[in-house]
């Protein structure tokens, strides 16, 4: 499948509603999503606290980033990890691929980390020697497909099962024949089991990083994280530094918070907490750990006033209840964080130049920030990266134009009233019967809709005649 | 039962409120949506405000809140239209306004703007003190309960996304509905879901907001309602324009201000309510 890309967001748009399935294969997932999350809430009376305390946490953490950065590399090191500290993607990919060059590996191992997602990672290793083979069942999926993820939680949501079964039957080395769900994951099962173990590094991502103990999390159902880390040679960890908690106490509340908003469960299968290379008295585990802790924007948004977005857990409860991402779906986005929290990251991971248009194709109705697990004003920093675009004129002239002409009408109201009133005699031009069907310059309504017709002299208009009327008569 | 108590001190400090209600000044902000395309809902907002024993007026000299600036990102063009709102009507005791986006915009986001100018923040931060959405006003203010309207039969009601989460209204407008006689209550699946409106949204992305409405309508539909109300007219034009596009004249959209203050009958698509 063709990747899109961010800047072509118009033609994305258009080419995902002109997909007549695009919006049942979305709500599928979504629909389900949004109704398990609403039960999980009703079930967890004590979520409004939860809430504030996985705020004030993740707040606490990010306003000392650097003590708990600190902190959490002396104890990985203690721990006996390698500690790696890169400032963009490709730095962070550079790191990781020359740890896998040094040890001369042929095939790594993958469980889902959207933040290798962000920096490239999967590209790298397919320009590159190295087979990269994804655990995860629905990375798994896209891989054989060759598509992006197109949400954060479940990436294949856009591969139906007939999908999959096509898939599997041509790249599986013992496909079943079956179309059952339960078949179809013991034939990924098959085919993901020798590749495990036959692993030269597994590489992961990590939901939470513990300063005190230098320990990194990672959160799954199918138990592909705890495969991909222990029996190869070497582990590498990749993770964005807004992921530090400063310890096991302080990740609960958000792991609580994270599983019933992501899909609604009390709690996934497995949560691991890794804590370096294999012990002299271990059973197994790698004999080399590296953590590569990534920026990429993250200090730069500090800087920037958009503290608040370092608080994502990542759950994608904004993306499932977003009216315009449930029409469009995640690849319309054009890049790797789709939905609202895409619409804040985007900006920052590639450029608001390119980014603008997300930005703007919001309707700023509240719902991503009424389900935030951690109180994100998402609407709130959507529209202040807005300021910030006009700011820097990346909007279509005819936009900027018509809304500075708008505010220069606005602001003399006698001018805007006459504006008002002769808007109203043109109107009236078009009216037939109650409604206007089309009108000059306003296609982008009528379009799609018809326009109520207004009534004949504006509600100032009236109100004059009527007080004038009134004063008259006295 | 916290919750009872504290219900019951505001009903008390409302009631109180209400005793000195006439003294009080209310400034009505009109909206441009209201002022160009349905002055009935600017009159019925009166009618009710009066009927609730408030003293209205309405200053001349006003024109737009300022969203479609703020919303595009013009931080310097929404602070020049709120200088005139702020302008125009700090003095009142009451702003109220029959939109819960307009209402929400003056409430929440003129201090946005106003941040680098202390003097206009402390303006700005009494204006939205001050400003109240109309149905809210109504009943959390003024503890009004409208007498004597008949209308036979039933309603949906869309909670419109300003109104509903920004400024939390929606016990009272179906509270003051359930007074009507003869009208029911048909509950509109996803009430509070956005109609794809959006403001500038709707004309800049009009491929998705189409999709957005279609889906809209269908729920509505659905409820087999003879209205469907709402507290905004941005929302109420765009669901109106959607459902008679597609056919659909068994349905009619009015504001709740219309209906309370017995305008409904009278009313039908877009024309005139004299």
């Amino acid at each position: 499948m063709q990747v899109n890309k961010p800047e072509d967001f118009y033609k994305n748009v258009s080419k995902a509603l002109a997909q007549p399935d695009l919006k049942m294969i979305i709500r599928r997932t979504t629909d389900k999503a949004e109704k398990k999350r609403a039960e999980a809430i009703a079930n967890f009376p004590e979520f409004e606290n939860a809430r504030m305390q996985g705020q004030k946490v993740k707040d606490h953490t990010i306003k000392y980033m650097d003590h708990y950065l600190a902190e959490f590399e002396k104890n990985a090191l203690a721990q006996g990890a390698i500690v790696h500290w890169a400032s963009t993607g490709e730095e962070a990919t550079k790191i990781v691929l020359d740890i896998c060059r040094q040890h001369k590996a042929k095939k790594v191992t993958r469980s889902k980390s959207m933040l290798g997602e962000e920096i490239g990672l999967t590209h790298a290793f397919d320009n590159s020697e190295i087979e990269r083979i994804e655990t995860d069942l629905a990375e798994h999926i896209i891989q054989l497909a060759g598509d992006p993820p197109s949400h954060i939680v479940w990436p294949a949501m856009h591969r139906s099962r007939e999908d999959v079964v096509k898939l599997f039957r041509e790249f599986h080395l013992d496909p079943t024949y079956s179309e059952e769900i339960t078949d179809l994951v013991r034939s990924a099962r098959r085919d993901l089991r020798t590749k495990f173990l036959t692993s030269d590094i597994g590489i992961s991502g990590s939901n939470f990083l513990l300063a005190d103990s230098g320990s990194t999390c990672t959160v799954t159902n199918e138990g592909n994280a705890e495969l991909t880390i222990t029996p190869p040679k070497v582990h590498i960890v990749t993770a964005g530094i807004e992921k530090l908690v400063p310890s096991m106490a302080h990740a609960v509340p958000l792991l609580r918070l994270l599983t019933r908003s992501a899909t609604g469960a009390e709690i996934t299968q497995y949560i691991t907490f890794h804590n370096g290379p294999k012990r002299a008295n271990d059973a197994d585990g790698p004999e080399e750990c590296h953590i590569v802790l990534v920026d990429n924007g993250r200090t730069k948004m500090l800087a920037d006033g958009m503290e608040e977005m370092l608080r994502c857990i990542r759950c994608g409860a904004c993306m499932n209840h977003c009216v315009v991402y449930k029409h469009i779906g995640g690849h319309a986005y054009g890049s790797v964080y789709p939905g609202p929290m895409g619409s804040v990251l985007t900006p920052h991971l590639d450029s608001l130049e390119v980014a603008n248009k997300q930005t703007h194709a919001c309707t700023l109705n509240g719902r991503c920030e009424e389900v935030c697990p951690v109180n994100i004003p998402l609407p709130k920093l959507i529209r202040s990266l807005r300021a910030r675009s006009w700011q820097k004129k990346y909007e279509p002239l005819t936009n900027r134009f018509i809304v500075q002409a708008f505010a220069a009408l606005a602001k003399r109201p006698r001018v805007f009233q006459l504006f008002c009133s002769c808007g109203v005699v043109f109107m009236k031009l078009f009216s037939r019967q109650g409604w206007i069907k089309y009108m000059p310059l306003t296609s982008g309504w009528t379009r799609n809709r018809d326009l109520i017709e207004p009534e004949s002299k504006t509600f100032m208009q009236q109100y004059r005649k009527m007080k004038k009327a009134k004063s008259d008569g006295v | 039962m916290s919750q009872t108590i504290s219900n019951t001190d505001r009903t008390q400090s409302n009631a109180i409120d209400c005793l000195n209600i006439s003294e009080k000044k209310v400034g009505l902000f009109v909206t441009c949506l209201v002022n160009t395309m349905r002055p009935s809902i600017g009159f019925a907002s009166i009618t009710l405000l009066e009927q609730a024993g408030c003293n209205v007026e309405v200053p001349e000299l006003q024109s737009c809140c300022g969203q479609p600036a703020f919303n595009s990102g013009d931080d310097e063009g929404t602070r020049q239209i709120a200088y005139q709102t702020i302008k125009q009507f700090e003095n009142f005791d009451y702003v109220v306004v029959p939109s819960g986006s307009c209402a929400a915009m003056i409430k929440k986001n003129f201090v946005e703007v106003f941040k680098d100018q202390p003097e206009w923040l402390a303006r700005a931060q009494h204006l939205a003190d001050i400003t109240h959405e109309l149905l809210s006003f109504l009943v959390d203010v003024c503890n009004f309960e409208p007498t004597g309207i008949e209308l036979e039969g039933s309603y949906t009601y869309h909670d419109s996304c300003s109104g509903y989460r920004s400024l939390h209204v929606y016990e009272q407008p179906r509270k003051m509905l359930s007074k009507v006689k003869g009208l029911e209550h048909n509950p509109l699946n996803g009430h509070a879901e956005c109609c794809g409106f959006g403001g500038t949204f709707c004309v800049k992305y009009s491929n998705i907001s189409n999709e957005i409405v279609a889906e809209k309508i269908e729920n509505v539909l659905a409820t087999e309602a003879d209205y469907l109300l709402g507290g905004d007219m941005g929302c109420l034009m765009n669901m109106a324009g959607k459902l008679n596009r597609e056919g659909h004249k068994e349905i009619k959209a009015l504001h709740t201000a219309e209906v309370l203050a017995g305008l409904a009958p009278q009313l039908s698509g877009g024309k005139d309510a004299s």
